[in-house]
């Protein structure tokens, strides 16, 4: 009750938010764009209206989870807002869950208009729907879940300008973690065990990437459907973890 | 919960050391303070701007953590989440979420004490009603003025019916009017048995108010007790005499009793220090049949209290300096 009552409280406070408005606009703006690109291409335009259209749903679901993912908690400790929460029955985990799912409930909401936006764009240009694009935006919305709790991450203990660049970091090498990988194993001794031990720690990104899939109508099963969700959420649930305890520790001074 | 006789808020040993800067400096901001505050009183936690008040508040509600000693409410650990569910709490300069309304805004602090529906309702309704801000119930924070936003502040720390109210600094940055407004609510809630502890700067809000006051400084104790047992504790009562058409051998008479004595005309003033003093003056006054004008008793002030310490403190810190 409490976590869902904080949540509700950040639903309505990320609503209220002028940001969230001005990245859905535009998200909406670049996936109808594909329309104009579309006829400065030569046949294959069906592909480029979904690597568009995933794209900017991507591109624009991160900036909003990165942007607004800071703020979580470091606005609340900024504007002392958090005192009046901290100091009722509330236990310190409970706020931070409620805020995560605050946000993940506004995602995801996000998500679903701009998924509507695409599927009008395919609707008009006739374009065929298969399953793997609603596999690929399921996936994507992991990869939202996971940034958010990147960001929850390090607004528990840094401000929202370094919690920004990190956040930013992290999800710059997320996709980059198969390079790190494959580079490390071209590397001998220290190197190696450094690049491979940071291909385990960071978060998989591209795991999540199933634009090729959407774009060649190649189907993914659903058994790695569900690796990639258990995965998803294993590493939310330890990013999380990891938030609570720091935390717990913090002093509001 | 509490027993009847056993205090409200118990504070142990408390000391809390915060690190500063870049090598990590040790500040201590409460250092070894203890104190109880009893059921039903109005507690006053009195200390200059840095004395360690808000610090000690935030202990008590969790917000920090102390470095050292032990602290309870209501009988319980301050550690303990459900140790707050009977408290209610007022930050110092408190900031809200701006975008709710002052209805949503109760609603949603009602939600994290697990209260709902028609009794929630209801008991938001009694509270807007109860600050005066039934007015204002659809309009945003954002659109308050700081005593309106005091004022709904209140309301939410009042929205669990608390047995206990913690206040830091209600008064702050209040106009007159807005003070003796927070001053009536504070009495309202002693008269319906609620415990209230409130830190404040501001001594005579606190001698109008509080039945036991402490007074911190530099994160120590000085003094903790009744108002009245504080401000007459080792003070003299002086007496200012205020006498017309003295003569001149009765000024001379009266010069050796007086501490301090002004002549202005035909008007003499002299300060007294004791009963027996002002007994022998007012005889002088018979035998040389003059006009008493006034004779008023110089009431010793919290403030006199504050700046005995205050002074006090300081030749400590120089002495050990």
């Amino acid at each position: 009750m409490k976590v869902l009552s904080i949540a509700v409280n950040t639903f309505r406070e990320n609503l209220r938010d002028k940001l969230l408005y001005n990245l859905l606009i535009f998200a909406l703006l670049m996936i109808g764009s594909s329309l104009i690109f579309m006829r400065l291409t030569l046949g294959e335009f069906h592909r480029l209206i979904l690597d568009i259209g995933l794209g900017s749903i991507n591109f624009f679901g991160v900036l909003i989870a990165i942007f607004v993912g800071i703020g979580l908690v470091s606005k609340e400790i900024e504007k002392k807002t958090i005192y009046t929460i901290v100091s009722k029955p509330v236990a310190r985990f409970q706020f931070l869950l409620g805020k995560y799912m605050g946000l993940s409930l506004t995602l995801l909401i996000n998500t679903a208009i701009m998924a509507a936006g695409l599927l009008a764009v395919l609707h008009c240009q006739d374009v065929p729907v298969h399953a793997v694009l609603f596999k690929a935006l399921g996936t994507i919305v992991l990869e939202f879940m996971i940034i958010t709790a990147v960001a929850l991450l390090f607004s528990t203990f840094s401000s929202a300008t370094l919690s920004a660049i990190f956040t930013l970091a992290i999800y710059v090498i997320g996709h980059l973690t198969p390079d790190l990988k494959a580079f490390g194993q071209k590397m001998e001794g220290l190197g190696r065990t450094v690049l491979e031990g940071m291909y385990y720690i960071l978060p998989n990104l591209e795991r999540f990437n199933l634009k090729g899939h959407v774009t060649h109508q190649l189907d993914v099963p659903v058994g790695d459907l569900l690796m990639i969700a258990a995965y998803g959420m294993a590493y939310t649930a330890f990013l999380l973890m990891l938030a609570s305890v720091i935390f717990q520790r913090r002093d509001f001074r | 919960m509490a027993s009847a006789d056993e205090p409200v808020v118990n504070i142990q040993q408390l000391q809390k050391v915060f690190r500063v800067g870049f090598w990590g400096r040790r500040v201590t901001a409460v250092d070894g303070l203890s104190l109880d505050v009893q059921r039903g009183e109005v507690f006053g936690f009195l200390g200059p701007n840095g004395a360690g008040k808000t610090t000690t508040i935030k202990m008590l509600m969790g917000l920090i953590y102390p470095s050292g000693g032990t602290a309870t409410l209501l009988g319980r650990p301050v550690a303990d989440p459900s140790a707050k569910a009977k408290v209610g709490f007022l930050p110092e300069s408190p900031y809200f979420y701006d975008y709710l309304t002052s209805q949503e805004f109760l609603r949603f602090y009602g939600h994290l004490f697990g209260l709902l529906g028609s009794a929630l309702d209801k008991r938001i309704d009694e509270l807007l009603d109860l600050v005066g801000m039934t007015h204002a119930r659809d309009l945003q924070l954002r659109k308050f003025s700081k005593g309106m936003l005091q004022r709904v502040g209140i309301a939410q720390a009042l929205i669990n019916n608390p047995d206990l109210v913690i206040l830091d600094e209600p008064m702050s940055g209040l106009d007159p009017i807005g003070r003796k407004e927070v001053r009536d609510l504070i009495l309202r809630l002693k008269e319906t048995g609620k415990t209230v502890m409130f830190s404040s700067h501001i001594l005579h809000d606190a001698e109008l108010l509080c039945d036991r006051v402490a007074m911190i400084m530099k994160g120590r104790l000085v003094a903790c007790g009744q108002v009245s047992e504080l401000i007459n504790h080792g003070t003299t009562q002086e007496v200012e005499m205020v006498v017309d058409r003295l003569s001149p051998k009765g000024i001379e008479e009266v010069r050796p009793l007086a501490t301090k004595m002004v002549l202005h005309g035909e008007r003499v003033m002299a300060v007294l220090a004791s009963q027996r003093q002002v007994d022998e003056a007012l005889d002088v006054l018979r035998a040389h049949k003059a006009k008493l004008v006034s004779l008023i008793p110089h009431k010793a002030s919290l403030e006199d209290l504050f700046i005995r310490e205050a002074k006090g403190v300081q030749q400590a810190t120089e002495v050990h300096a």
